[in-house]
């Protein structure tokens, strides 16, 4: 006897949320999602930031003013500065790729918490919107991404109120997305695994965070005061009132110099990732490597005053955050001497995330010595606020960590889409961005030094041969970037298949398919003990046969 | 012959030393030196130099080489050898950044006391540059206590020139108190110490004398003192140095560092003829 049983009414199961590529303009919960949002998003930004930094080299390519008006030109500076921090690298390196890697890293489903995930993305396009809206009502911010009063105070008002908001809800997005992360690393990692099994990226998330919630609320609120000065003529900072402008100076670098590795920590961690896999090597001195990132969480913190020698700090000040500040040499010293050690005698593939890594080292390298330099008090009254810290500071965040971000992209790419990047192009990406950028800053280190100062519109005729080869140098970084756009939509359309683990590497994302799915691993999550055990050959599975299950801790 | 990579890895070293020195001593990155503490921060930006060419080129060499020498074959799919770290290799590359940054750190502390910077503007009362101090106090009795600019302060066997110096939006004005000159462009006579007070009015600004290697912010609210002593006549720039508003780079002036005799005749052919 058979019973028929009636059709079933809905043979769709019940999706509570886009599937196709809706999902990626949608509130999704999925971790994966929200890592590729970021990074298109902050992709976006980027743009806007570079095209921002065209208008700043075009006006300097002459000594004289005469691109856009002078406060056209202090308002695109500042926006420069804060697009570029707080839309394209902070979210990407923080945002984007540890919500794309961290829930695979620790053998979980998602991020601790989902939603609180879906509003920390979804406060960065409206925040974003704001700041570059500002420019279109009434004049953006005027007074550089530091906003130093009285100046911040005595400029247009809506601009820097504006400005003081979306950079609030930037911060209060970094600080939800901190609070995920630590929460995922420290307790959503599977059952057996180890926080000295997890993969580098982990700690170097779990640093930044760290710094992340501690430093950035003190932005927050010392923002919050500066708008009452503004709005409600407090006088917090203002002179004027009573108030005293280096107190903001401390309050804001408190959080600004830990930013820098919040920007950087990240871009340390997907390094450490990347290197292993291309070299065929295990990452060398793991243990120390996690110290390092810690003791640069902790002296990261109190460095900030180096931003203010000339500020008329006291003597005392000053020779501690000297020293202090060149102390943090000695733990990022080891990371690079590990990465160096890491290549050695590897089977180093010369593709482009190996390049872009390299790339990395040696321009971060040089903008560390430039750092231990500047921390030496006599050394930094001359340079201080010249084109010497412009040019260090674009070594350490664009040569470091913009350098990473693209190394990550070729790396990931196959993960994220399935579908392999091309290599030639890819490379001709790298060559055009390594001449690039190197044209542009590398002679701004020479102007700071012969007496060309910061955020000028106008400069001394003598300072005109060096301006112009280094704007000759960013147009060609601007060009650099077609064709990687061009690489990745290409590849998006008609890419070879990646298959799930082209490149033979064994952190966890890679033991499912490509792209994966939902919750990330059909069947049980691979328990990972061994990150980097790249070279040895004995006991081991081939990873182009290894499914999850193999990876199983099967011992008891 | 093999050649053992010791000796491959001392000349290496070797050849960097040389280049620091010789990037240091016979490559000039900075303008004209055209006052007493020029030369001293000069020194230190050559040690810094020599430290950081070696420190860059080696990395870079390092790192080019193994791109070269460890590049994958076609068709290789070995993996590297299972080197998971090296603790006496660690703790060698951790003492010595550490040394050299502590080196560094006693090197620059040093400098920066041959500068005069660690000298406290109240543990100035205390020597005999009293007297002159307590002048400046004296002629401004209302005038809060002056944060020290940090760099060179006055010899304190001469007479030192005091001249107070304005910044607002966006200009400098110089006034020599002693003489009721008040002028555009800042006159200093070679060799003489300058002692300048600084006040700012409007936001913040800076002090920037490349030739000079000083630079002091000019804070409204807390007024500043910067001293130097030039040694180089000549017309150098005044920079300001802290974005200040639009014009922020169309602020600047010129220090002209006369002989004592012309800048004995600049101040007797610009003081007011009231006071004579």
């Amino acid at each position: 006897m058979t019973i028929a049983s009636p059709p079933s009414p809905s043979p769709q199961p019940l999706r509570l949320q886009p599937t196709g590529w809706l999902r990626y303009f949608s509130f999704s919960l999925d971790h994966k999602v929200i890592g590729l949002q970021y990074i298109v998003c902050g992709f976006l930004f980027y743009f806007v930031g570079g095209a921002l930094a065209g208008v700043i080299r075009t006006e300097l390519a002459t000594p004289i003013s005469d691109f856009v008006s002078r406060d056209t030109y202090n308002q695109v500076l500042t926006l420069h500065g804060t697009v570029m921090i707080f839309l394209w690298i902070v979210p990407v390196v923080n945002g984007g790729f540890g919500n794309y890697l961290i829930p695979f890293y620790v053998g979980a489903r998602d991020m601790a918490f989902p939603r609180l995930n879906a509003v920390a993305f979804w406060m960065i396009p409206p925040s974003g919107l704001l700041l570059i809206s500002s420019y279109f009502i009434g004049g953006a911010a005027q007074s550089g991404w530091t906003a130093y009063p009285p100046l911040s105070l005595t400029t247009p008002a809506m601009g820097q109120i504006l400005w003081i908001v979306s950079v609030l809800l930037l911060g209060g997005s970094s600080i939800f997305g901190g609070i995920n992360f630590i929460a995922t690393i420290l307790k959503f990692r599977q059952p057996g695994l180890k926080l000295m099994m997890l993969p580098m990226y982990c700690w170097a998330m779990l640093g930044t965070s760290i710094l992340v919630v501690l430093a950035t609320p003190v932005l927050a609120g010392t923002l919050i005061l500066l708008s009452l000065d503004i709005v409600a003529h407090t006088g917090f900072f203002n002179p004027a009132a009573g108030g005293n402008a280096v107190v903001y100076q401390h309050l804001f670098w408190f959080y600004s110099h830990p930013a820098v590795y919040i920007m950087v920590l990240p871009a340390f961690g997907l390094v450490s990732e990347i290197l292993p896999v291309h070299a065929r090597k295990p990452l060398f001195g793991y243990v120390t490597m996690v110290y390092s990132i810690m003791a640069i969480v902790i002296l990261g913190l109190v460095v900030w005053a180096h931003h203010m020698f000339t500020s008329g700090t006291p003597p005392w000040m000053r020779l501690f955050f000297t020293i202090a500040t060149a102390f943090i040499a000695v733990p990022t010293g080891i990371k690079f001497f590990n990465w160096i050690a890491t290549l050695w005698q590897g089977r180093l593939a010369l593709n482009s995330a190996m390049l872009f890594s390299c790339a990395f080292i040696l321009q971060f390298v040089f903008g560390g010595i430039t750092g231990v330099a500047l921390a030496q008090v006599p050394f930094d009254v001359h340079v201080h606020d010249t084109y010497f810290v412009v040019a260090h500071f674009h070594y350490i965040v664009y040569g470091g960590t913009v350098f990473v971000i693209f190394a990550s992209i070729y790396h990931w790419f196959p993960k994220f889409s399935g579908r392999m990047l091309n290599e030639d192009l890819g490379r001709l990406h790298l060559a055009l961005t390594f001449i690039g950028f190197n044209l542009c800053f590398a002679p701004q280190h020479w102007l700071g030094l012969n007496g060309m100062p910061r955020r000028v519109a106008e400069y001394d005729p003598q300072f005109s041969l060096i301006n112009q080869i280094s704007s000759v140098g960013a147009l060609l970084m601007a060009i650099s970037t077609l064709p990687f756009l061009i690489n990745v939509v290409m590849s998006l359309l008609q890419g070879p298949a990646a298959g799930p683990n082209p490149w033979r590497a064994l952190t966890p994302e890679w033991l499912t398919s490509s792209p994966p799915p939902v919750e990330n691993w059909i069947g049980a999550a691979p328990l990972v003990e061994e990150p980097y055990g790249y070279g040895s050959s004995e006991g081991r599975i081939d990873v182009n046969q290894a499914r999850g299950q193999d990876l199983w801790r099967q011992q008891p | 012959m093999r050649i053992p990579s010791a000796i491959i890895t001392l000349i290496a070293g070797m050849a960097l030393v040389l280049l620091g020195q010789w990037v240091a001593n016979d490559v000039n990155w900075l303008p004209v030196s055209a006052s007493t503490n020029a030369p001293v921060y000069d020194e230190l930006f050559r040690v810094l130099l020599a430290i950081g060419t070696m420190l860059l080129v080696g990395m870079t060499g390092v790192v080019v080489y193994s791109l070269i020498r460890f590049r994958r074959r076609d068709g290789d799919q070995q993996d590297g050898p299972p080197v998971e770290g090296n603790l006496s290799l660690e703790l060698f590359w951790t003492a010595i950044p550490a040394v050299v940054v502590l080196f560094l750190g006693i090197y620059s502390y040093d400098i920066y006391d041959r500068m005069g910077g660690m000298t406290d503007l109240n543990a100035h009362g205390m020597d005999h540059h009293a007297a002159e101090l307590a002048s400046v106090r004296q002629s401004q009795p209302g005038d809060e206590e002056r944060i020290w600019g940090g760099i060179a302060p006055a010899s304190s066997n001469e007479a030192v020139l005091p001249v107070e110096v304005t910044a607002l939006q966006f200009a400098f004005v110089f006034h020599y108190p002693e003489q009721n000159i008040t002028s555009g462009e800042l006159h200093v006579p070679s060799g003489q110490a300058v002692e300048l007070r600084m006040k700012a009015n409007d936001v913040i600004h800076a002090f920037w004398v490349p030739e000079f290697r000083i630079k002091q912010d000019i804070i409204p609210g807390q007024p500043t003192v910067l001293t130097f002593t030039a040694n180089q006549t000549g017309d150098y720039p005044i920079v300001c140095a802290e974005l200040c508003g639009p014009y922020h780079g169309g602020m600047r002036s010129h220090v002209v560092v006369d002989e004592p005799e012309s800048f004995a005749t600049w101040v007797e052919t610009n003081t007011p003829a009231t006071l004579s």
